[in-house]
């Protein structure tokens, strides 16, 4: 009858097909470096100092080989992929800062490594401003990496918005936690 | 499409009694889908009462045009739908209408109509719309339709019918786009300005973001992330087929079409930072039109093609700007408070509507007069996001939260009616079309 109702639906096996795991989960369980309850307030800093327990991540590339990868080695800082923001802000909080050095040594050491930065806003305001904001943590997170060494082209930056929410209760706390950079490495 | 009943719940008030007035259901067998039930809250203060008699029909077809005619109008706010048992008998031809009877009513206009099957399993539909004051005809048409077409053909008979009365185009003919998410799942979505009829466009595990409608409302631009980051895409609504519009390295986002249809603008981190370019339609042509270390995004044409309105956190916080569609010549639009974002220009050039953080730290919708600077706020929600205005530009849909679900509102430019419409699912990113012809 109308022609304007002549709508497909083709995209739905196309799309199945690129229905894998959400990819900013990595696959080592652990380190969830998740803001803890410090990150509300600003100023407070991060008394559970659990990134340096891993100093000896900027040696991850010397891990030898058929051993766990030191990218998934929950024992490695490379396994922590979260680096967490305030609230409208894009600097990388001194607390995050060995975990962004180690992955940027890590790009240095293997120049054919490459990884996204995806940046992630909590769901206030608009999603094409969020978008925005996400990109502005990414570009944050990069420029930490390039001052260690790090090539561009070793780098994509991109951004999430507030579509990729890692909480989604109207708190304070859930709201910490989307405000994120995820660190994912090719083919992960 | 299997046949479905929809409990369809209208529940109006009169704003200025702030009370519930009437509330009455209808249980409407429907062959239509109906996923989108919608509420209506307030009206105008000057409804016009208009009394339409059934229509005479020998079958008792699924869609039935006194139904579908009485919602539209009803939903508009600016009708009162008078009841028509205390008339007998019922005039079936205009040499029956007894004027007094309907001025007795109080009636302003009177509608009389009537399906009749036809050769070949068609439908003759004809009706006249009636001045009960000046005791004549305003309007009488007759279409010659397929059974399937009885929906779609109520929608345009209740058009004319508003277009007669309040001297505006209707949008019940129109259709809206939105996103919603099921689970996991999410689907760009494309239905009646009524809700029913939802078909899918694109479904997926991904998100999809800010679809926008050609201005001849046959394709859709959209940010679809199944390629694992923001990809532009445009989609034929006729042939479903589909392009990819851009896909340079960071994000490709925030397509807006210009009024010709020739290009659209778009937001590029081609350098990192977030910029507003050109393309054309075809994907050839990239230009940047801004060029900062801020954020620049949200291109919005002006329909009468001379400016492109933008958020921009250029001065320190997000508002909106416009500029020259070449770049250039940026003037600042919004000044009231910290937070103004998502700008759309009504059909007239004259009014803008947007997401402000108000003082309160509510994200609400607000228009701006372009000519005065006057901002008036039109929702009493807290996450409101997406304006869209309707062709006709009386009205404004948006993507908000009830009970932390998503939901689309629907809100008259000026304030006074408001619609929700409610579906299994977080709804959001809503987009009203193009007029149709």
């Amino acid at each position: 009858m109308n022609k304007k109702f002549a709508i497909s639906i083709i995209m739905t096996m196309f799309l199945a097909a690129c229905a894998s795991k959400p990819i900013e989960e990595p696959k080592a369980p652990a380190t969830d470096n998740s803001p803890p309850a410090t990150v509300p307030t600003p100023a407070a800093p991060a008394t559970d100092s659990s990134n340096s327990s891993s100093t000896m991540a900027a040696d991850a590339s010397t891990a030898p080989k058929g051993e766990l990868s030191p990218l998934k080695d929950p024992n490695n800082i490379l396994s922590s992929r979260s680096v967490y923001f305030d609230y409208d802000k894009d600097e990388v909080k001194s607390e995050y800062r060995a975990l962004v050095e180690a992955h940027a040594k890590y790009l240095v050491a293997h120049p054919n490594a490459k990884l996204v930065l995806q940046g992630n806003a909590d769901d206030r305001g608009s999603r094409e401003y969020n978008l925005a904001l996400g990109q502005r943590r990414s570009v944050a997170v990069r420029k930490v990496m390039n001052v260690l060494g790090a090539s561009d082209t070793q780098i994509e930056t991109i951004s999430y918005g507030k579509e990729k929410p890692r909480c989604s209760e109207q708190t304070d706390d859930c709201r910490a936690k989307n405000r994120r950079v995820d660190i994912v490495y090719d083919g992960e | 499409m299997k046949s479905s009943n929809l409990n369809a719940i209208f529940s109006f008030y009169n704003c200025h009694m702030s009370r519930l007035l009437i509330l009455l259901s209808l249980l409407l067998p429907l062959t239509a889908q109906a996923a989108l039930d919608i509420e209506i809250v307030g009206g105008a203060a000057q409804q016009i009462p208009i009394a339409i008699v059934p229509f005479t029909q020998s079958s008792n077809p699924a869609d039935n045009p006194t139904v579908i005619i009485s919602a539209d109008l009803r939903r508009s706010g600016l009708f009162r739908l008078l009841e028509t048992g205390g008339v007998s008998p019922l005039p079936k031809e205009v040499a029956d209408v007894k004027y007094p009877d309907w001025a007795a009513l109080q009636a302003q206009a009177l509608v009389i109509g009537k399906v009749e099957p036809t050769a070949g399993g068609r439908l003759k539909v004809s009706f006249r719309l009636l001045d009960v004051l000046k005791q004549g005809q305003l309007a009488a048409l007759e279409y010659d339709i397929t059974p399937s077409q009885l929906r779609q053909t109520s929608h345009k008979i209740a058009d004319i019918i508003y277009q007669k009365l309040t001297g505006e185009a209707g949008v019940f003919s129109t259709r809206i786009t939105y996103v919603i998410k099921q689970g996991n799942r999410q689907s760009l979505m494309i239905a009646d300005a009524d809700g029913y009829n939802p078909q899918p466009v694109l479904a997926g595990t991904e998100p999809i973001i800010s679809p926008a409608w050609s201005p001849d409302g046959t394709k859709l631009a959209y940010v679809s992330f199944e390629k694992k980051k923001p990809v532009i895409y445009v989609q034929s609504l006729t042939s479903g087929q589909r392009v990819v519009l851009a896909n340079y390295k960071g994000n490709n986002s925030a397509p807006a079409w210009s009024p010709d249809g020739k290009k659209l603008a778009i937001v590029l981190s081609l350098s990192g930072n977030t910029q507003i370019y050109t393309i054309n339609a075809d994907g050839t042509g990239l230009q940047p039109l801004t060029h900062g270390l801020t954020i620049d995004t949200e291109p919005q044409w002006s329909p009468d093609g001379k400016w492109i309105y933008f958020t921009s956190d250029r001065g320190g916080s997000p508002q909106i700007y416009r500029m020259s569609p070449a770049g250039g010549n940026v003037q600042r639009v919004t000044f009231e408070g910290s937070y103004n974002v998502s700008p759309r220009l009504s059909p007239d050039n004259k009014l803008i509507a947007f997401v402000r953080r108000g003082d309160n730290g509510k994200f609400q919708i607000a228009t701006q007069e372009v000519a005065s600077g006057q901002v008036q706020v039109l929702s009493d929600t807290a996450r409101d996001e997406s304006p869209s205005f309707a062709p006709n530009g009386r009205l404004i849909i948006y993507a908000t939260h009830i009970n932390n679900k998503g939901v689309l509102s629907v809100v008259s430019a000026d304030g006074k009616v408001k619609q929700r419409f409610s579906e299994v699912g977080d709804v959001r990113e809503p987009a009203w079309s193009p007029a149709t012809n």
